[in-house]
């Protein structure tokens, strides 16, 4: 043990003599455990909070009781499966109105609940009885109190009508839901002994044994799902932020891999010193994986710090986008689980091993006496150049592979993944056939050497620059797809809110009012009914929206594709138009057909277009109005827009706000919801965004560092060329130049890369996470701009060792001569 | 004390076969300085190297007082190094980032056999004196060489091994560290075996042996 410590102490010697690579190391190992943890964070705050909700709703931790023919039923079924001993618990749930925003109502029954609920532990125990005794309590999470601009205590109306019991603030309840008794929900909904599900607590009891008719309801068993809606819809934003983690990993792997590796090759005449004075094989190992691993806790644990600090930063970018995305709720504050912590630190360690699996390999295998050298460095080069040559098309023949045969959004990271495997470790190999061919074009010595000798520099810088290549490839490749997206998007908006106004009452007698008071005024060229209802087609939400017969739609509905007489036939009643996205879920194109369970009977439609409906998790149908509100009776015909020339627009929106108090939810002109839903767009991409400049970033100190720790190594092959009379000044300037030259290429290489990177996300991972397809578009500016950066960054990495250089006492370089050495 | 017997040893590539030691033996006592000549390639660090245990030897037996070094597996070889051996060799073998003190002490507490007075004493004897807290690089090849000398010697071995400890040095140079190793072999009852080329150096050891043809003469 002593000596264990003793050879430690050796060992660690090294880095005091070296704080330049112990920083090296560490950077990448902190970039790497930050990156990846921070990311993760953020996941698993939003999981947390998916589970929350879900487990509050009842809907996904326990099983469940429903009457699939009706949105509610009699509470008598409650009673009755109660008596049978059957574990039941009520809940009554519905969307109201409180203080102009939307929010969920939830009635429980505290008593019967069951012990799996979440919402079973926020009642504690001391507050029940204040919870069913009236007044009762509203229990609401603080972050939906602040959004709803109210405090503790107050007795909000909800829409507009019956007041709730007075407000409690409850830390550990998912945002947007208020939870009163279900005594109370069924008084204010105005649905006495209503109820609209039974959840089902721990049994024996199985969906065989339910009897057919409860109480005159016949109820449907749901199974408890692993997963929630909302996991589910979200997991593909979640994915995106995993591989942009994952990425960020893997380039401060590269950074530690070049690291250890240049202080194992360091260290190498130590180690062997170490052997002679007779430390073990064994021991020796055992020390070294010590060293390793106690310096990956440490860099993991200040990665950690790091994550944290990133993820507290982006947080409120994640939760806007998942709001306007998906409609997910997420608190505004992080909140970590232990796990978290071990998973870090855990990848941080891994990942060292990993990066210095092949030093280690190297050192376990070391013989003790230094043997000649078996090849010359040109000779040890092209074996290494086709070792990666040899990797990198295997990785590239993989890539087609999956690309033609997977099938799935984990097949397209795949691809991507191997895409950019490859490119890395082809790399070096490009870049020697470049440096090669200007050394063919040399003339004279120093130009002859300056190529051989950036030949040569080729190993230690290689991953730097490969780290450097893969940032920039990534960069190129989303930026081109969010500017992509961003242009067609824009594009969409328009086609999609065409209107100049929107209104959306609270109720249908207001509704109904407004219709009458906008047919007496004469500014208002044109009112367009609009209506939605919500089916299930193949177990997924499918959205169906009615759309009146007008000009408007004609002109601006954006459609990628349609039946000659499209939209003839869907105002005739028997048509739609569908989404992309459910045309690319449910396999359905023009002449297709399309059969939906209404109330009103069954309802065909054949399917005469698709349109894009960008960033809507949900399937969509278009159908006439007129013909979903003679099938779906029910729909509520609150919303419409209309078209009002531009210049009455100010007016005709201040009278309404005046004549029915509507606020900014309720009624909005066309230009603001726009600018609404580019910032919910903006906000989405604020974070991927984001994590590229980190990735960015941490390729360039890759880059600085590898230079930096080269620069030491360099002496030896730059004393010469001193020696016979090239200033320190003239050095300094070859070698930047030298270092631009390969960086140069490197980002010329990423250029393509990063746009065939940008057509996987497009053509590949975007269809299969989002359903939908943007057309490719390329935009020089952007990439010239990313150039600029490229060059920027490693001019900056380069100019610190250059300085180095350049500043050399000349004692430092006639060491190199001298014998005692 | 030192015992090798038909100690053999050949190098196999694709190419050759190279037979460095065909069948050696020799003997060193206690308190007995041997000088080890002959030509370069002739297998000198070979043999060397196989007394000590860092390559395994084709043939024959290497027994250092009671222990056969030849079939000790490797942590035996290295507990062996460790106590009973020092080694010296022609390119310094310091470690860069530790001082000339640590350096000096390291091998010894390794053993578990520091001896601080015995350490002072090599410093004094060493001349290295107001050196201790410098580093390697800070140090002429003299200074260094004597660094390692005392290194190998603080363990207070029962054998000492060096090889062409000389090889980087000045003649005058050259002549003080031998007459040292010399000295403090003596003073510290170890045995010695020395590489050296030099008929000069190897004349100021007690006895001279000379490897040609891969056998001893
Ligand atoms: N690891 C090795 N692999 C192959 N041949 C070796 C190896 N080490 C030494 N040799 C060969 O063995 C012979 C003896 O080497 P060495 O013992 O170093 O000679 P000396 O120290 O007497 O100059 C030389 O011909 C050398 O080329
Ligand atoms: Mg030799």
């Amino acid at each position: 043990m002593k000596r264990a410590v003793w050879v430690l102490a050796v060992l660690l010697s090294h880095w005091r003599r070296h704080p330049m690579q112990l920083a090296t190391l560490l950077v990448g190992l902190i970039a790497a455990t930050a990156l990846w943890s921070g990311v993760q964070a953020l996941n698993q705050q939003a999981r947390v909070s998916y589970d929350r909700a879900a487990a509050l709703f009842g809907g996904a931790r326990t099983a469940m009781l429903i009457d699939p023919a009706h949105a509610t039923f009699s509470q008598a079924a409650f009673v009755a499966l109660r008596r049978a001993g059957w574990p039941v618990s009520p809940v009554l749930e519905d969307r109201v109105q409180v203080n102009g925003r939307s929010v969920r109502l939830l009635g429980i029954e505290p008593v019967t609940m069951p012990a799996e609920t979440a919402s079973s532990s926020a009642i504690d125990r001391n507050d029940l009885h204040a919870f069913v005794a009236p007044p009762g309590r509203t229990l609401v999470a603080p972050e939906a109190l602040r959004d709803l601009g109210l405090v503790a205590g107050a007795t909000p109306r909800i829409n507009d009508s019956a007041e709730l019991p007075p407000l409690q603030s409850q830390p550990q309840l998912a945002p947007g839901v208020l939870i009163v008794d279900i005594g109370v929900a069924q008084r204010v909904l105005g649905k006495p002994e209503q109820i609209s599900r039974l959840l089902v607590g721990k049994t024996a009891h199985g969906a065989g044994d339910l009897p057919d008719k409860v109480a005159g309801a016949t109820l449907q068993w749901v199974a408890p799902d692993s997963e929630t809606d909302l996991a589910r819809l979200t997991d593909s934003f979640h994915l995106n932020l995993t591989a942009f983690g994952l990425l960020s990993f893997l380039v401060g792997l590269f950074i530690v891999n070049s690291a250890i590796g240049l202080a194992f090759e360091q260290r190498l005449p130590t180690l062997r010193t170490l052997r002679a004075c007779g430390v073990s094989a064994r021991l020796l190992n055992v020390v070294v994986v010590v060293e390793l691993v106690s310096l990956a806790l440490l860099g993991g644990l200040i990665g950690l710090i790091g994550g944290y600090v990133i993820a507290a930063a982006l947080l409120p970018d994640v939760a806007a986008s998942l709001r306007g995305l998906y409609g997910a709720q997420l608190p505004g504050t992080l909140s970590l689980q232990p796990q978290w912590w071990l998973a870090g630190i855990a990848m941080s360690v891994l990942g060292a091993l990993a990066a210095a699996a092949a030093s280690l390999v190297r050192l376990a295998r070391l013989p003790l006496l230094a043997a000649a050298q078996p090849y010359a460095w040109q000779q040890a080069q092209r074996r290494w150049l086709l070792r990666q040559g040899v990797l990198a098309a295997a990785m590239l023949i993989a890539a087609v592979g999956i690309l033609i045969f997977g099938d799935s959004l984990l097949a397209g990271f795949a691809v991507l993944a191997a895409l950019l495997l490859s490119a890395a470790l082809a790399l070096p190999v490009l870049l020697d056939g470049v440096l090669r061919l200007g050394g063919k074009g040399a003339r004279g010595a120093l130009p002859a050497w300056f190529w051989a000798d950036s030949r040569q520099q080729l190993p230690g810088l290689s991953l730097a620059l490969m780290a450097l290549l893969l940032a920039l490839a990534v960069n190129v490749g989303v930026g081109t797809m969010v500017q992509s997206f961003s242009a067609t998007f824009v594009r969409w908006l328009d086609g999609r809110l065409a209107a100049d106004i929107y209104v959306s009452a609270a109720n249908e007698t207001q509704a109904a009012e407004i219709r009458r008071w906008l047919a007496t005024r004469t500014d208002i060229s044109a009112v367009l009914p609009g209506a939605r209802t919500e089916v299930q087609i193949d177990g997924a939400p499918v959205e169906i929206m009615g759309v009146a017969d007008h000009a408007t739609y004609r002109e601006n509905w954006p459609l990628l594709r349609s039946a000659a007489d499209g939209w003839d036939r869907v105002h005739r009643g028997a048509a739609a138009f569908i989404s992309e996205q459910l045309s690319r879920r449910l396999h359905l194109d023009v002449g297709s057909r399309l059969r939906i369970d209404a109330p009103g009977g069954d309802w065909s439609l054949d399917v005469v277009g698709v349109y894009a409906d960008y960033g809507n998790p949900k399937g969509q149908l278009a159908v006439n109005i007129d013909a979903l509100l003679r099938h779906f009776p029910d729909t509520p015909q609150t919303r419409f827009g209309m078209r009002v020339a531009p210049e009455h627009i100010a007016n005709v929106i201040a009278a309404m706000r005046a004549a029915f108090h509507l606020d900014a939810r309720q009624l909005a002109d066309q230009a603001t919801v726009k600018a609404e839903s580019k910032r919910i767009f903006n906000r989405t991409f604020a974070v991927t965004a984001a994590l590229n400049t980190f990735t960015l970033g941490v390729a360039g100190i890759a880059l600085l560092t590898s230079l930096l720790t080269l620069s030491g190594s360099r002496l030896p092959q730059l004393a010469p060329l001193w020696a016979i009379g090239i200033t320190r000044e003239r050095l300094a300037v070859i070698e930047l130049l030298k270092t631009m030259a390969v960086a140069l290429v490197t980002a010329l290489l990423a250029l393509p890369l990063g746009l065939l990177v940008a057509w996987c996300l497009i053509a590949v991972v975007n269809v299969k996470a989002f359903g939908w397809r943007l057309p490719f578009q390329v935009f020089p500016m952007q990439l010239l701009e990313l150039l600029g950066v490229a060059m920027v960054a490693a001019l900056l990495a380069t100019l610190l060792p250059i300085l180095k250089l350049a500043r050399m006492q000349p004692t430092t370089l006639i060491k190199i001569f001298a014998d005692e050495r | 004390m030192l015992k090798v017997v038909s100690l053999s040893k050949s190098y196999r590539s694709a190419q050759e076969t190279v037979d460095v030691l065909r069948g050696v033996s020799l003997a060193v006592a206690r308190g007995e300085s041997v000088a080890l000549t002959g030509e370069s390639g002739s297998g000198k660090s070979t043999l060397l190297h196989l007394i000590a245990g860092l390559d395994e030897a084709d043939d024959g037996e290497v027994w250092l007082e009671d222990v056969r070094v030849t079939g000790l597996p490797d942590a035996g070889r290295a507990a062996l190094r460790r106590a009973r051996l020092g080694l010296i060799f022609q390119q310094f073998n310091l470690v860069p980032s530790l001082s000339v003190a640590d350096n000096l002490a390291f091998q010894a507490r390794l053993a578990g056999r520091h001896d601080a007075a015995w350490l002072r004493e090599l410093i004094a004897r060493l001349g290295l004196d107001g050196l201790t807290k410098r580093y390697p690089e800070q140090l002429s090849g003299g200074q260094q060489q004597r660094v390692a000398i005392g290194r190998a010697l603080a363990v207070k071995p029962a054998l000492l091994l060096a090889d062409e400890p000389t090889g980087n040095l000045d003649e005058a140079t050259a002549d003080e560290v031998v007459r040292l190793i010399r000295d403090l072999v003596a003073r510290s009852g170890c045995g010695l075996l020395m590489v050296t080329h030099s008929a000069r150096l190897a004349a100021m050891l007690d006895r001279r042996l000379h490897l040609s043809g891969g056998l001893l003469a």
